[in-house]
């Protein structure tokens, strides 16, 4: 229940509606135990986009400065969608994996905790 | 016969005839309809006489104080600018530490500034109307003073010119911008409690005291004296909040719950805002006067604490983040360093590693954290940039729908994980980065879906140039957004090796030869 008082209505849309993105949508992804990177990385792109291009383009884009990254046994690695757990499907389209707008994808990568164990 | 002389009037009869007697009731309006803002917030006030103003300044004597101070102010910023000041700074390390000022406080102060007139003509009592005008001056006259001490070295170091362009544009200074959007489209109380409370005392108490005192410690008498100008105004404005606070409490029993919740609100916001302050005191200054961690004890902890036992008598408790900021205090320059850090291209202003010592400084002042949790990481990145190999990178951030910070911060009583906060409002996720952003959040969220995140601005195309065909096939969203913030090239990337770094070296040779 919202607390906000007003002098008259305020009904505003939100500046980041899907509607905004002329056919993309959000999408967060983070490399936990890896501060490194400081923060998730945010992407605007068309939910027909394959799971793969994010793994092997986007995310290596990213995150293959650590040098953790080609240390990883992508067998372990244990995906969430926000908190929830999820196994994504490489071949599948953001959308047939579900994954909506604004959600934020998180893996993890079993032993492997950042530089000298810092989760950096 | 005796000349018949008026007395002169005492202080008390000075006040109430020049603050309490220039205010009336109307008569052709309703008193509500034309104070409307005063009553929708919830915040019942039953006799606006009963203000009793700390002060008891009145205009006159006002005007007579802040010219004093000004002439003297100027006195000693034409001394040093005239005597080549810009080159008496310990290390051209330090101008970073006033590029990120410049960028992050003038424009604040502008904005207090605007708040202030407003307030003044909001509150229907003349005691808090006359007051909030004089802090609307003072807030002018920081905005001036500010931009003015720092004008000079404008002329000798890059990435100073274009402040008030990127106040509003870029993403690091969002944070700012986001604090005071969210205060000043607030009702009139919770402003007071948002600036005069949260701003003045949490904040400026470090910028102005601990920090300022860096700034003399560097040989920068420009801002010290800047600093400490502004200091004993905001003693003022720090007294006019807390004796907001005290009026709503005292009252009407029913403002407590109300009142509780914009000091829960406001401490974690004016917290949030402040972990770059702290990094500027931890990594920023070349010679260092104090740890952000000992700062927060001093001004926080202590003299913050002392101020909530005294609003205890009226019901008001320590606010619900204050155990996590005591715990964060260990983490966030160091978090906040290297997130700017990994930007190299993306402020105007240069980062580095620390030097092996200031290291060791910083191993002695975080015992706890920084030599497990920090130091192997900057240790890392520094033999990454010495084999050519400097981290940049490159993508857009994740940040907080509430303090618009960039996601970086650790969970609670874990500091090697991040903390995300989820919310759901009208069918869309909004991502916080604690517990207090989420509850900020969750209390009035018809505000917060408006928030400027540049990340996403950029995604939908909106940070770009004069110029720019957002429509062309080709066209890929945020490429340009070093344009749009009319970013200086040269007051980018790393201090080692920039101009700064050589001019400052070959006119400090020059001036100790003929």
């Amino acid at each position: 229940m919202t607390m906000l008082k007003t002098l008259a209505p305020y009904e505003f849309k939100s500046s980041d509606a899907l509607e905004n993105y002329k056919g993309k949508q959000l999408l967060y992804v983070n490399w936990e135990r890896h501060r490194m990177f400081s923060r998730p990385f945010v992407l605007a792109l068309p939910p027909e986009t394959p799971f793969s291009v994010i793994i092997d383009q986007y995310m290596t884009d990213c995150f293959s400065y650590h040098p953790d990254w080609k240390q990883i046994d992508w067998s372990t690695v244990v995906w969430q969608n926000g908190n929830t757990p999820f196994t994504p499907d490489r071949n599948k389209s953001l959308k047939e994996n579900g994954i909506s707008h604004k959600d934020l994808i998180r893996f993890r990568t079993p032993g492997l905790d950042g530089i000298a164990g810092t989760g950096y | 016969m005796d000349m018949k002389v008026a007395k002169k009037l005492g202080l008390k009869e000075r006040y109430s005839l020049m603050t309490r007697d220039l205010a009336w009731d109307t008569t052709f309006q309703k008193m509500e309809d034309v104070f409307p803002q005063t009553t929708y917030e919830g915040i019942k006030i039953h006799d606006w006489d009963k203000w009793e103003d700390p002060f008891r300044l009145t205009m006159d004597a006002y005007w007579k104080y802040q010219s004093e101070k000004e002439r003297k102010l100027y006195a000693i910023l034409d001394g040093f600018n005239q005597n080549n000041g810009h080159l008496s700074v310990t290390d051209a390390r330090y101008m970073n530490v006033l590029k990120l000022f410049l960028g992050s406080t003038p424009p604040l102060e502008l904005m207090a500034a605007r708040g202030f007139s407003m307030m003044g003509r909001q509150m229907n009592g003349a005691g808090p109307r006359v007051a909030c005008q004089m802090q609307a001056v003072d807030e002018y006259r920081h905005f001036q003073t500010q931009i003015h001490s720092i004008s000079n070295y404008n002329k000798y170091y890059n990435g100073m010119d274009e402040f008030a362009h990127q106040q509003s544009r870029m993403w690091y200074l969002s944070d700012g911008k986001s604090f005071f959007d969210d205060a000043i489209t607030a009702g009139p109380f919770e402003f007071m409690v948002a600036i005069g409370f949260a701003f003045e005392y949490v904040l400026t108490n470090i910028l102005f005291v601990p920090f300022i005192s860096g700034a003399a410690y560097n040989g920068d008498m420009a801002a010290m004296t800047v600093g400490f100008s502004a200091q004993s105004d905001e003693a003022r404005h720090m007294t006019l909040g807390l004796e907001c606070i005290k009026f709503m409490l005292e009252q009407d029993p029913d403002n407590l719950p109300i009142v509780q919740r914009w000091i829960d609100k406001w401490t974690w916001r004016g917290t949030r805002k402040l972990a770059s302050v702290g990094m500027m005191m931890d990594y920023m200054l070349p010679k260092r006067i104090m740890s952000f961690k000992e700062a927060w004890e001093m001004y926080v902890e202590d003299n913050g604490g002392s101020l909530f036992k005294d609003l205890a008598r009226y019901g008001i408790t320590i606010p619900k983040c204050f155990g996590q900021t005591i715990e964060e205090k260990e983490h966030v320059t160091h978090q906040s360093w290297i997130g700017f850090y990994m930007k190299p291209e993306a402020t105007p202003f240069h980062t580095w590693i620390p030097s092996p010592d200031e290291m060791d400084w910083l191993s002695e002042k975080y015992p706890n954290t920084f030599d497990k949790y920090y130091r192997p990481v900057l240790e890392h990145l520094d033999a990454q940039e010495k084999a050519g190999n400097r981290y940049n990178n490159k993508t857009q951030p994740m940040n907080c729908q509430v303090c618009v910070s960039t996601m970086k911060f650790n969970e609670p009583g874990d500091p090697m994980e991040m903390c995300f906060r989820e919310s759901e409002y009208q069918g869309e996720k909004f991502h916080t980065c604690s517990d207090h952003c989420k509850e900020i959040f969750d209390n009035e969220p018809e505000k917060y879906i408006q928030t400027f995140i540049s990340s996403h601005q950029a995604l939908q195309g909106n940070c770009e140039p004069d110029g720019v065909d957002v429509n062309a096939p080709d066209y890929k969203p945020g490429s340009q957004m070093l344009d749009y913030w009319k970013l200086d090239k040269r007051a980018t990337g790393d201090f080692n090796g920039s101009d700064d770094q050589k001019n400052f070296a070959a006119w400090r040779e020059q001036a100790t030869k003929n």
